[in-house]
This record gives structure tokens, C-alpha cells and sequence, in this order.
């Protein structure tokens, strides 16, 4: 472990919108791939209900 | 899908590895390992976080800034990587006239231009603290800008043409031509003289970096792997039930029986 503090770990030796930023932006890319294909799945299956009336 | 069940010892001496390339029969067989993707995908990229924030060690040079690493390097992998991919099923799609591979190609973009946006944008949060500049026209972020444009292009090409058909065959040749652009951002750092650094892995030479910085970087890029074929194939399954209009065989999916 090398953090002997919270706010050591939160500060990151002074980068931490460089690295907090870096990371958010990768997970929050995925979260909003994930949530895209989530919705367009939704979609799909709304339409082939639709059709099946 | 039970009709593809090899049923007696000849059938299954018989089994055929081809017949995934049917859409009909790929459909379950993606959804099967969809599943086991995802949870693979999340504990390595949970474990590569772990060790990239609380066990690597800070680095002599650049502080605890360089722990973008973790992100940066893997994304800038897959970025290639999944562009190779495209560009190979697209040809296959050619060579074939493979629907399935048309689909594969179309389902990786996204991923892919995902990867890119998100290379850049972690590149440019790098380089503002170690270089002073959030961009700089050289030779690995020029080119690497435009694998995004490439990968904007494939899929506006796709979404201009209204003949699926002709869509596909279209995009396909942009995808190989582009391809020639991925050694060009690979081999960038060496045929010139770049601000960015060059490779702290190769195949050939011992990795410039601490052990456990190696582990974290290659656990966090086996995730991001899993990952892109997890959302690949949740994005292959719709790019399927849409293209067939009837979509009768997965009716019973969702509970609606034959009709």
C-alpha cells in the first residue's frame, strides 16, 4: 500500500483532476457504451413485440 | 436451436465449426459467452485498478501522475487493435460475402472509436502536467487522431447508404485502406522524433518498467480484451435481430412462442 492518508490518496501527489479525470473518463465512457446498448436492446425487443401483435 | 445439437456419434463426428457462421446459430452460442465475458471483465479491470492506485510504486520521474498509465496504454492498445480486427472481418465480409462478418465488423467500430476517444483524451490529460500542452501536432497523436476519424468515417459511410449491401461492401474497403494507419501510429515513436515516449513494453526488449506497473497495465488490458468481446457481441446480437426483419426464431425468447 502506498497511501498513509485519505486525502494522500484522493491528492495523488498533486495530479488529481490529471489522474481522477483519466480514470473517469474511461469508465465513463464504458458506462455510457453499456447504457447505449442497453436502451437499443429495449428497443429491439419493444419492436419485435410490436410485431408479433 | 436445438436442431444444431450434434445427436448421434456419427453426427457429432460430423460437427461442423462452420456453422457459426450462420447468424441463426451464432446468436446463442454469442449469448452464451456474453456472460462469462462480463464477469471476467469486471474483476480484472477492478484488480488492474487495484493494483494500478494502491499497490504500484510512485515513479521516480513523474510522481503520481503517471498512474494514467493504467488506463492510457491499454485503451491505446485496444484502440489498434480492435481497428485490425474490423479491418480483417470487413475483408473477410469481401472475400466470403459473409453476413456474419459484415455484422462482426460493423459491431467492433464503436468499441473501437470508444477506445480511441478515450486514448486521446487520457493522452491529453497526461500531457498537460508533463508536457505543458494538452495537445502537440506530433507523429503518434497526429496519427492516432486519425484512427478516430477513420472509425467516424466507417460508420457514417455505413450510415449514408441505404442498401445494407452495398453499405457494407463500401465501409469494408475504407476499413482495409485505413488499416495501413495502425502500424504508422505504432512504429510513429520510432520513424520520428516524437514528444511522446516511446514503448514501455515490447515483444523484443526487456519492459522499461517496474514488475508490478507491468502486471497492473496487463491485467487492466486482458479486462479491456474481455470487455470488447463482451459489448462486441451484445452489439453483434442486436445488429442481427435488426437486420432480419422477421426475427421470427427469437420470438420465443421473449416468450411470445411461433407465430
Amino acid at each position: 500500500m502506498q497511501w498513509h492518508s485519505i486525502s494522500e490518496f484522493l491528492a495523488m501527489g498533486g495530479y488529481a483532476f490529471y489522474v481522477w479525470g483519466s480514470f473517469g473518463v474511461t469508465f465513463g465512457c464504458m458506462a455510457v457504451e453499456l447504457l447505449s446498448l442497453k436502451s437499443r436492446n429495449k428497443r429491439i425487443a419493444q419492436a419485435i413485440k410490436q410485431e408479433a401483435i | 436451436m436445438k436442431n444444431i445439437e450434434p445427436k448421434t456419434d456419427i453426427d457429432r463426428l460430423k460437427f461442423n465449426w462452420l456453422q457459426y457462421a450462420s447468424p441463426k446459430t451464432f446468436y446463442p452460442l454469442a449469448g452464451k459467452i456474453i456472460p462469462w465475458c462480463a464477469a471476467g471483465a469486471a474483476i480484472l479491470i477492478a484488480y488492474g485498478l487495484y493494483l494500478g492506485v494502491f499497490v504500484a510504486p510512485t515513479d521516480f520521474q513523474q510522481g503520481e501522475g503517471y498512474r494514467i498509465i493504467f488506463v492510457h496504454v491499454p485503451a491505446a492498445w485496444f484502440s489498434m487493435f480492435l481497428y485490425l480486427l474490423m479491418a480483417l472481418y470487413a475483408g473477410l465480409g469481401l472475400v466470403l460475402n459473409a453476413r456474419l462478418s459484415y455484422m462482426m465488423a460493423t459491431a467492433i467500430a464503436p468499441t473501437g472509436a470508444m477506445f480511441t476517444l478515450v486514448a486521446l483524451v487520457t493522452g491529453s490529460l497526461w500531457g498537460k502536467p508533463m508536457w505543458g500542452a494538452w495537445w502537440v501536432w506530433d507523429a503518434r497523436l497526429t496519427s492516432e487522431l486519425i484512427l478516430l476519424f477513420l472509425y467516424i468515417g466507417y460508420f457514417s459511410l455505413q450510415a449514408a447508404i441505404d442498401d445494407k449491401n452495398r453499405a457494407d461492401k463500401a465501409s469494408a474497403v475504407l476499413a482495409l485502406v485505413g488499416a495501413i494507419n495502425v502500424p504508422i501510429i505504432y512504429f510513429s515513436v520510432k520513424w520520428w522524433n516524437t514528444l511522446h515516449q516511446g514503448a514501455s513494453v515490447s515483444l523484443t526488449q526487456a519492459p522499461a518498467m517496474a514488475a508490478v506497473m507491468l502486471k497492473g497495465m496487463l491485467v487492466m488490458a486482458i479486462g479491456f480484451w474481455l470487455y470488447s468481446i463482451a459489448v462486441v457481441l451484445i452489439r453483434v446480437r442486436a445488429e442481427i435481430l435488426e437486420r432480419d426483419s422477421k426475427a421470427a426464431m427469437f420470438r420465443q425468447d421473449l416468450g411470445l412462442g411461433k407465430s
